[in-house]
């Protein structure tokens, strides 16, 4: 590698390093400094304990493990049998479980949670009839109950399709050996299938754990408070932003979700069991028994219902005038439709404009960081893979706190407006909390491409510009855009840093719009339009982002030099 | 393994046959495998080889036919019933177990006794010579280490029959012809009757009792390997069991085979073959001398020219082009004596040594 070459691979790995820096790392270390800190700046562990001396901290701290475990354990009893069922027996169930796994791109928890207590709640449509029919209710929806059905109900797929790629990636032999030696039924499951896809079944739970514990908008719509997420935004908004009890949640937000990433990595350390030798023959689909068979559609068809619920209870509530004590609303309407589209078209236009912009910057730095990565030897190039990929763990809310506090004191130029008041920060914590998963479509994209492709490319005469410009980019474009369509999409449901850092109605996305919408009866109705109209968008979105993708997946298949690195 | 006392069973495959769509996979393939043979089934890929052995295990069923071992009907038994031990290809051990764990796992899921299975566990691994290898992860091991784990996962039950899907295709030259004189040497000790799948057919005549040489779902030819080697009954044997010349030709009414490279030879065919047929013959016997040399009056000679030639250590092999054929010609390496490519030489047959096969 030329002098010269390594010079820009350093600036580049830089300026990423610095906007790292800046927006990641400092605003999480100011949390962490406040949360040990007096106001004169002495070191103390003082706050730590004022918040468990607090019963209402002290709550929340259990609440929160409590509601972040429970959702794990609901997902896995709701995923294990559907991946089973798939991967091993002759069952038409595969496609739903394909859609199952995009619903919760396309409406975050917070959207269907005012629905699913309009479905299952006390005086909810299920109830109602429960009621009827056997003279009972079932407390789906009572306090903590509630927040673990709606975001067990909404982040099950997260281990359906971890869980359903290590299934598919275990070596039939595994299994065959095992049938062999006598093996067989539910000790076959218990003793070579699930412990081998657990590499994929730990890293679906902890991202579970880690999007329950991050957040905040499930609770609040359903009137929860008594968890972290909402006492840390709770305590900043209300109390004011040098509340330290606010910052120790945050911290021990942020311990938890570190620990649940590393745990589920140090668990599997060194067992990367997908990645072993793979023989000839694709294990053979078992039929159904008849008995087998009923169960298996019969748990699909319920899962599938009670998933779509709040779709449907959000579609049903946009349309509805009125909907409180019946089954289904009594009278429909269009005037939420109008209402939101006289309003909030500024929300809507907001949504595009945080989200591409936030979208672009992480594809670039995506690419950038990837190629560093996988193509450079530039020192302490991992650290910046780590940096990025670290955002995963830090909450919403907690980064949404850091950069207020970071910030505060920064006025804009030319202009007396706080740089915390100005939209264009709304962006940077979009850019940063969805830098991961744009980071990871990239690095995949990349790894694919084999490097003699590239060599190719050098031999010929290009120069290494050259060579990124007119092979690499054009040849990882399909995961480009995948990063691009994964970063809009989740960026445009975001709540949790955006509750903490919309200033005014004006510069408010969606998101936001939908939540204020959601904290009065009255407001449900439209509240429902615009979530309808956000998830119709991200549906489209996501949809021909997919066809786009594919088009292109299916034109470089037939290149064998796209795998041979890693077969 | 304390007690080497596995009772030696027989394995009758009668009439089975498979189709996946318009694909037959095996037609009506029958075998007979004596108890405690060592027998190969091979062929190149796609021949069937492995979804016969699969069948034997229990991963594949027969559409129509039979599989009965010991003289008891298997067919439809599932595989965790079967008792039938197989080796993977790619060895298939369990990454999330140590090579103990491993080896313990089909006498647990016999449910003997703990004292048993530790006993028979340490006994496996001694057999292939792993004994401290008990605690380390599959991954920790060699290829040639793994496959030793592998056979001895699947002794360790004390199968009634060992099944070997090409277990040494995942090995270098030099530890794969080590390995099977290994494998051999434990069937040889176990007397356990013995099923390999390989496509090496060196592999195969080397170390199994008899062959069973199959192509397109189709036995072609069952026998020893002396047998494969010297009397193939098609061109397909002849040229998958090392490598063959063939002369067009006929046999005529006197049992005679003719051809017009052969001019006004004829050479006594002993089968009841007639019509079209072809010469068939080893390279190892030809002859080429020098083309002013005298020549022997009990071969028959053809004039030719050398076009090529490969040494290959212990012979030379040449091409030499005669009456417009092409043939592979093996001669000891004698240094100095050779013969240069451009050489005009005399090419011998034997006809002692000649196979006659009906034209394909």
């Amino acid at each position: 590698m030329t002098q010269r070459l390594s010079f820009t691979h350093a600036t580049i790995a830089l300026v990423i390093a610095a906007l790292l820096i800046l927006f990641l790392l400092i605003p999480v270390a100011t949390v962490i400094y406040v949360a040990f800190t007096n106001s004169d700046g002495s070191l103390t562990f003082s706050h730590f304990g004022s918040f468990f001396s607090l019963t209402l901290m002290r709550e929340s701290f259990y609440n929160s493990l409590y509601v972040g475990g429970m959702s794990v354990l609901i997902s896995s009893l709701i995923s294990l049998p559907l991946a089973y069922f798939t991967m091993r027996f002759r069952f038409r169930g595969a496609v739903l479980i394909q859609t199952l796994g995009v619903l919760p791109l396309i409406m975050p928890p917070f959207v269907g949670a005012a629905a699913m207590q309009l479905l299952f709640g006390r005086s909810g449509s299920v109830n109602l009839l429960f009621n009827d029919w056997f003279g009972f209710g079932i407390p789906f929806m009572e306090g903590l109950n509630g927040v673990i059905f709606v975001e067990a109900l909404h982040y099950f797929p997260f281990i359906l399709l971890n869980l359903t790629v290590a299934l598919a990636n275990i070596d039939s032999a595994m299994e065959e050996s095992a049938q062999n030696l006598g093996a067989s039924g539910f000790r076959l499951f218990r003793r070579i299938v699930f412990p081998l896809a657990m590499p994929g079944y730990l890293a679906g739970a902890a991202l579970v754990f880690l999007k329950v514990f991050d957040d905040v908008g499930t609770p609040l719509v359903l009137n929860v408070t008594n968890i972290l997420a909402a006492q840390a935004y709770l305590r900043i908004t209300s109390i004011g932003i040098d509340d330290p009890i606010g910052y120790v949640a945050s911290l021990i937000m942020v311990i938890a979700s570190i620990i649940a990433l590393w745990g589920s990595t140090w668990l599997m350390r060194g067992r990367d069991y997908a990645t072993q030798q793979r023989g000839g023959s694709t294990l053979a689909k078992r039929e159904l028994k008849p008995w087998q068979a009923v169960f298996a559609y019969g748990w699909i068809i319920l899962v599938l219902l009670v998933v779509l619920s709040p779709h449907l209870g959000i579609l049903l509530l946009s349309f509805s005038k009125v909907w409180s004590y019946s089954v289904v609303p009594d009278v429909y309407t269009l005037d939420n439709y109008a209402t939101v589209f006289r309003d909030s078209s500024g929300m809507m236009a907001n949504t595009l404009l945080y989200c591409g912009l936030a979208a672009g910057a992480d594809v670039i730095l995506g690419t950038a960081i990837a190629y560093l990565i996988l193509r450079t030897k530039l020192a302490g190039r991992q650290w910046l893979d780590l940096a990025a990929t670290g955002a995963i763990a830090i909450p919403g809310v907690v980064l949404g706190i850091g950069y207020l506090r970071t910030f505060k004191d920064f006025q804009l130029p030319f202009t007396d407006e706080p740089f915390t008041a100005f939209w264009l920060i709304i962006v940077i914590a979009y850019a940063v909390r969805r830098l991961p998963y744009a980071l990871r479509s990239c690095t995949a994209a990349l790894q694919q491409l084999h490097i003699s492709l590239e060599e190719a490319a050098e031999n010929l005469g290009a120069s290494k510009n050259r060579t990124i410009y007119r092979v690499v980019v054009p040849l990882m474009a399909g995961g480009i855009l995948a990063g691009f369509v994964t970063s809009f999409l989740t960026a445009a449901v975001e709540l949790s840093a955006t509750i903490m850092l919309v200033t005014a109605q004006s510069n408010a996305p969606m998101s936001y719009g939908i939540y204020l919408y959601m904290q009065s009866i009255a407001g449900r109705g439209p509240g429902a339009a615009l979530g309808v109209v956000a998830v119709v968008t991200v549906a489209i979105g996501t949809y021909f982002s997919n066809r786009l993708i594919r088009s292109r997946a299916a034109g470089q298949d037939s290149n064998p030099l796209n795998t041979g690195a890693h077969a | 393994m304390n007690t080497v006392v596995n009772r030696k069973v027989r394995v009758d495959i009668d009439n089975v046959s498979l189709a996946y769509g318009a694909t037959q996979v095996l037609r009506d393939v029958s075998l007979q495998i004596e108890p405690g043979e060592f027998f190969a089934l091979l062929g190149p890929s796609g021949s069937g080889k492995s979804t016969l052995l699969r069948m034997l295990a229990g991963f594949n069923q027969p559409q129509t036919g039979t599989i009965k071992v010991d003289g008891a009907d298997i067919t439809g038994v599932s595989p965790w019933r079967r008792d039938i031990g197989m080796v993977f290809q790619n060895y298939a051990l369990w990454p999330h177990m140590t090579v103990a764990q491993n080896v313990a796992f089909g006498l647990e899921e016999r449910k003997l006794p703990r004292a048993d299975i530790t006993r028979r566990t340490a006994a496996a691994l001694d057999l292939v010579g792993l004994s401290d290898y008990g605690a380390r992860r599959p991954n920790q091991l060699s290829g040639g280490q793994q496959q030793r784990v592998a056979v001895a996962r699947t002794i360790a039950i004390e199968p009634k029959v060992l099944l070997l899907d090409e277990p040494l295709s995942n090995l270098d030259a030099k530890l794969r012809v080590h390995m099977r004189t290994e494998l051999l040497a434990l069937q040889r000790k176990l007397g356990i009757t013995t099923i390999f799948v390989t496509h090496d057919q060196e592999e195969a005549l080397s170390i199994a009792d008899r062959v069973a040489v199959l192509d397109a779902g189709v036995i072609q030819q069952i026998g020893a390997p002396t047998e494969l080697y010297d009397h193939p009954v098609n061109r397909f044997i002849a040229n998958f069991i090392g490598t063959i010349n063939l002369i067009a030709g006929a046999v005529d009414a006197t049992a005679r085979f003719t051809s017009p490279l052969l001019g006004d030879h004829r050479i006594p065919v002993k089968s009841g073959l007639s019509g079209a047929a072809e010469l068939a013959i080893r390279p190892h016997a030809l002859k080429i001398i020098a083309a002013e040399s005298a020549a022997s009056e009990t071969l028959i000679w053809l004039d030719g020219s050398v076009t090529e030639r490969e040494f290959l250590g212990e012979f030379m092999r040449y091409r030499v082009e005669a009456g417009g054929n092409v043939f592979t010609v093996d001669m000891p390496h004698f240094g100095g004596q050779n013969h240069t490519v451009g050489a005009r030489v005399k090419l011998g047959i034997d006809p002692v040594t000649v196979t006659v096969l009906p034209a394909a």
